[in-house]
């Protein structure tokens, strides 16, 4: 009875068994608990990897994947003859590429900003207030935009209009569009964003204050030569991880945003294969065009993590 | 100290400003939106409502609510946000305890593991899922909205992270009482990770609500719409055909109000959830994100 409690308690509790087997009698119960995220997985992540094959075919849906024509890298090749698709491409990185430097930028100011206020009652309103945004999606907040920023008496231009500028259409006219989603997305999720540096300002080592203190160092200067080599190592952790992520510029957002008016400046590669591919039901065409997306985009993401791990010793798991 | 000197109590004069500014541009959208939406026709298409409604009154909102698409959407985004929390949340809560053990005593974790971090890195894209959920014949049904997100595996490693604190003392105190995995897991492990699961579940539940694009694109019938979806639709198109049906409506009712009630009201479970998601949600993120 002793026996085989204490060799029960070895198993599960990590040490090496006598016998091989008995590691997975005894821990059976562990691969059923977690067949049912295995099986949803397999199902709706696994399968439609597969699905990519049509990339490669001459998709006809009454046909099926298994009665389509193969036709090999036609669709690769065809991709270079539309001339939307490389305004799409461009599309894509700037405005990702300019929403990754304010989404660094914006929090980092922020988050010292936040950190100078004593009065603990205020720093908890200022938080709860800007974390907001970040939970209402961009289906109201798109709705809320496209309201406030009308061109006709939205709320943006009758108080620009109040300074002598005349109306702007911020999501009609193609660079203000752009304009416009950066620093929406910034309004959205700044707040959020700022979290993780205050939790990184909050252990920073006292020591090294009282420190500069010492040694006669302003706030200026503390912070200069305190705070911000301090936070740096976070932010480059950060700005690495979301290069992994350039190629994905907002779905949401774009979409519930722009308009045909604004598609020659705002289509991104998501939204583009959504309009070809599945309103337009080319499907072999927005097939091939997600997977060129999306294999780059696996390289971008592992060469990102590959990086915040030998930068910043940072892992997934 | 630095903050008693002069030139730091003019900074943090203007800092608190500067700050008291921006967090009441974060929520100055959405009190216009409030102010708009109970704001007479005459006040709203002259543009003259700013923050505080002009000619106070709820015929937006009456409107809305006796609208039958509208509230259908409504019971569809809470038949989708109980079934999808429960299913997505008991998937994860089952497994990441596995997942949190050590490699000899659940073998092939690191391969597990990888199994799931690789839907974080590639997946099929929208057209191959599309086909898939056509294929399943799960198209208009609500388990198309509920079982493609189920496993968030951002999500069960949050968990295997909360899994992992809990002392071994307890663990091993638990099998030798004659309990197995899954009791220990339940009596065990649930209790400790509560803040963690709180937060993951209301996460899961804002997620659910918000969640516009797949409604879009797996249910077919505009009346069987969720919530978001149906908004996205009439508020984003601009298509107030399905809702204003005679004219006299028309007359009493700008389209801009009518708007603005429906976004407020879709946003309204958001901002109740809020205050108890902020509670917790600052130490699950840090925990999730920052290891030692």
């Amino acid at each position: 009875m002793d026996g085989s409690i204490a060799s029960r308690l070895r198993d599960t509790t990590g040490s090496i068994s006598k016998k091989k087997t008995s590691v997975y009698q005894r821990n059976w119960l562990l691969y059923l608990m977690v067949a049912p995220a295995v099986i949803l997985t397999l199902i709706f992540a696994y399968t439609p990897m597969y699905g990519v094959v049509i990339a490669f075919q001459n998709y006809e849906p009454w046909k099926g994947i298994t009665g389509s024509s193969w036709i090999g890298l036609d669709n690769f090749r065809s991709l270079w003859a539309f001339k939307d698709v490389k305004q799409v491409i461009w599309n894509t990185f700037l405005i990702s590429g300019m929403k990754i430097v304010a989404e660094l930028v914006a929090p980092f100011i922020f988050a010292l900003l936040l950190n100078e206020v004593r009065h603990m009652a205020f720093k908890r309103w200022v938080q709860t207030l800007v974390y907001l945004p970040h939970f209402l999606s961009w289906v109201i907040l798109g709705g809320i935009l496209v309201d406030l920023l009308s061109p006709s008496g939205g709320l943006v231009n009758r108080i620009l209009g109040q300074f002598g500028v005349s109306p702007i259409f911020f999501l009609g006219d193609g660079n203000w569009f752009r304009f416009t989603v950066v620093v929406s997305n910034v309004w959205k999720e700044f707040g959020f964003a700022t979290i993780i540096y205050l939790a990184a300002l909050a252990g920073i080592n006292p020591s090294l204050y009282e420190a500069a203190e010492v040694d006669g160092a302003s706030r200026l200067q503390q912070t200069f030569y305190v705070t911000v080599p301090s936070l740096l190592p976070l932010m480059m952790v950060l700005g690495t991880l979301s290069l992994g992520n350039i190629l994905n510029a907002g779905f949401d957002q774009i979409f519930n945003l722009y308009s045909s008016l604004v598609y020659s400046k705002g289509d991104i590669i998501d939204t583009y294969v959504y309009r070809m591919g599945l309103v337009n039901g080319q499907f072999s065409f927005g097939v091939a065009f997600g997977l060129f997306k999306s294999v780059i985009s696996t390289v971008f993401i592992v060469i990102s993590y590959r990086l915040a791990y030998r930068y910043g010793n940072y892992r997934i798991f | 100290m630095y903050y008693k000197s002069k030139s730091y109590r003019i900074f943090a004069i203007c800092n608190t400003l500067l700050l008291a500014i921006l967090s009441i541009m974060c929520i100055l959208p959405m009190i216009h939106v409030l102010a708009v939406s109970f704001s007479g026709k005459a006040a709203v298409s002259g543009n003259l409502v700013n923050l505080w409604p002009i000619d106070f009154n709820l015929d937006a909102y009456r409107k809305t609510v006796a609208n039958p698409a509208f509230i259908n959407s409504i019971l569809v985004s809470v038949e989708r946000v109980v079934l999808g929390t429960t299913v997505g949340m008991l998937v994860i809560l089952v497994g990441a305890y596995p997942l949190s053990k050590e490699r000899n005593v659940f073998r092939f974790r690191s391969i597990f593991m990888w199994f799931f971090v690789f839907t974080m890195l590639f997946n099929g894209g929208i057209i191959p899922s599309y086909i898939l959920i056509t294929k399943l014949h799960l198209m208009n049904s609500i388990w198309a909205l509920v079982l493609p997100g189920a496993v968030s595996v951002f999500n069960m490693i949050m968990l295997m992270n909360f899994y992992r604190n809990v002392p071994k003392e307890l663990e091993e105190a638990s099998l030798i009482d004659g309990a197995n995995h899954l009791q220990t897991m339940w009596n065990v492990y649930l209790p400790i990770s509560m803040p963690a699961i709180a937060t993951l579940s209301l996460f899961t539940i804002v997620g659910h609500w918000n969640s516009w694009f797949d409604g879009l694109i797996y249910v077919t019938k505009p009346s069987n719409y969720p919530l978001a979806t149906y908004l996205q639709t009439i508020v984003v198109e601009k298509d107030l055909s399905k809702l204003i049906q005679s004219a006299n409506d028309m007359e009493k009712l700008t389209q801009r109000s009518i708007k603005a009630a429906q976004i407020f009201i879709a946003a309204v479970p958001v901002l109740i959830v809020y205050p108890f998601l902020q509670r917790h949600f600052v130490k699950g993120i840090v925990l999730g994100a920052v290891k030692e």
